[in-house]
């Protein structure tokens, strides 16, 4: 009886192991399936967002200068218009990859989003 | 007037906002003295021992004189300054209470805030009101946002090469627009990039060394502080092409705060925005535009006044603040 309930324990301590690994794997990630980047005080928050295929990205400016929001690549994945204080660009991330970006207007901001 | 000299410091103290309210006090450069004076805040500056004089307005007159002002970022209306359409049109006034009246003025870019048509009308409307008729502008990042420019170059740069560079003369002294805001590169700093600098060769090649040359640019032509941005990638390269010249004087903006180099033979100096000011280099996380409380403001933004006397040198650059 006592080595069935450990082996129950173990297997359910097995079990919720693995839970907590994909816990994890969830929490590099927004709660919700509609992950924000904060671009404040020249920089992009996070400056490496990781998120999963087909996901909508948005980017809300929250400092007081404009900034823009634009692929690295060539040719460039994604670019927004100027967004000034509150305004905000989105892009569906369909397919996997790592997406290095900045602003176009204060090239030394940079970050990335990484699609899995 | 002058005060003590402090090590290679001419100090001048002011007691009251810092400015002599009858006119500017001059500092003219004077060829083999080197001396470069700014005013800041009051604060006479000058970069070598040399005599300094309270001069004749009439005197310092020179041959050609004119001001540059920067960075107007018509349509910024947040807590820095709400009112850069009135802090312009100050800047306006200082111009034309000047005892030289400028020949012209330098605008070296980021006339608009977010390049809306309405921004660039508005600086040109409150322009006309300045005695000098003449602007020649050159464009800063926040003027050819979402068009490539082509608002600017319409506006502004009407016969000009490629983003909008050429040169003119007046009296004598080369004027040089070039632009370094156009196809910014992550992590980059400004940019000239390869068809401009083959024309700014190309157009100085066949100058007497003893023309005096101005260089106008938005983002400076040297490195201020590159991890904000605050330089240009190939500017060496454009530089290495005015070596021969015996004067070169490189005004820019961007900074929005009155910086001054001198190496060799080129003078480089930054001009102070009449719409905001921002932090010293390393000063805050990031070179934002700075909240002073309002009674400051006025003092820490500006506009420059070049002169240039035949015999002398290098130009007279002095800095003047709105209040």
């Amino acid at each position: 009886m006592s080595v069935a309930v450990f082996i129950a324990v173990a297997i359910l301590g097995i079990g919720g192991w693995g839970a907590g690994a994909k816990g994890f794997g969830a929490a590099m990630q927004q709660k919700t399936d509609a992950p924000e980047v904060k671009i404040d005080n020249f920089s992009f928050g996070p400056s490496t967002l990781t998120v999963s295929v087909g996901t909508t990205v948005t980017w809300t400016n929250r400092d007081d200068i404009p900034h823009t929001v634009v692929s690295s690549d060539d040719p460039k994945a994604f670019k927004s218009k100027v967004l000034d204080t509150d305004e905000k660009f989105s892009f569906k991330f369909d397919k996997a990859g790592t997406y290095p970006y900045f602003c176009s207007i204060h090239p030394k901001m940079t970050a990335k989003v990484i699609v899995q | 007037m002058l005060g003590k000299r402090t090590n290679d410091e001419l100090l001048h103290d002011h007691n009251h906002d810092g400015i002599d309210r009858r006119g500017f006090l001059k500092c003219m450069a004077w060829a083999g003295t080197g001396v470069f004076c700014v005013i800041r805040g009051g604060v006479l500056r000058s970069y070598s021992m040399s005599r300094l004089a309270e001069m004749d307005p009439k005197e310092m007159a020179g041959e050609l004189s004119f001001a540059q002002i920067s960075d107007s970022h018509m349509g910024f209306n947040k807590a820095a300054n709400p009112d850069v359409a009135g802090t312009l049109k100050i800047a306006v006034d200082k111009i034309n209470g000047m005892a030289v009246e400028p020949e012209f003025l330098l605008h070296t870019g980021d006339i608009s805030h977010l390049s809306k048509p309405e921004e660039f009308d508005s600086v040109e409307q409150i322009l006309k009101s300045a005695k000098p008729k003449d602007v020649f502008y050159v464009p800063g990042e926040h003027d050819v946002l979402n068009d490539d420019g082509k608002q600017f170059l319409e506006r502004f740069a009407k016969g000009s090469k490629g983003a909008g560079w050429y040169s003119f003369d007046k009296k004598g002294v080369h004027f040089i627009g070039l632009v370094n805001v156009m196809n910014l590169k992550a992590g980059g700093l400004g940019t000239l990039g390869h068809d401009q600098l083959e024309w700014l060769e190309d157009d100085v090649k066949h100058l007497k060394h003893s023309t005096p040359i101005v260089v106008f640019a938005h983002i400076p032509l040297w490195s201020v502080y590159p991890e904000w941005g605050w330089g240009t990638e190939d500017s060496s390269q454009a530089l290495s092409y005015l070596k021969k010249f015996g004067s070169v004087t490189v005004l820019n903006g961007h900074i929005h705060q009155t910086m001054q180099k001198v190496e060799g033979n080129v003078t480089f100096h930054t001009a102070a925005s009449t719409a905001f000011p921002q932090p010293q280099p390393g000063k805050a996380d990031s070179p934002g535009p700075m909240k002073v409380p309002a009674e400051q403001l006025k003092s820490l933004l500006g506009i420059t006044d070049v002169n240039f006397v035949r015999g002398k040198q290098a130009l007279g650059v002095v800095d003047s603040t709105l209040e």
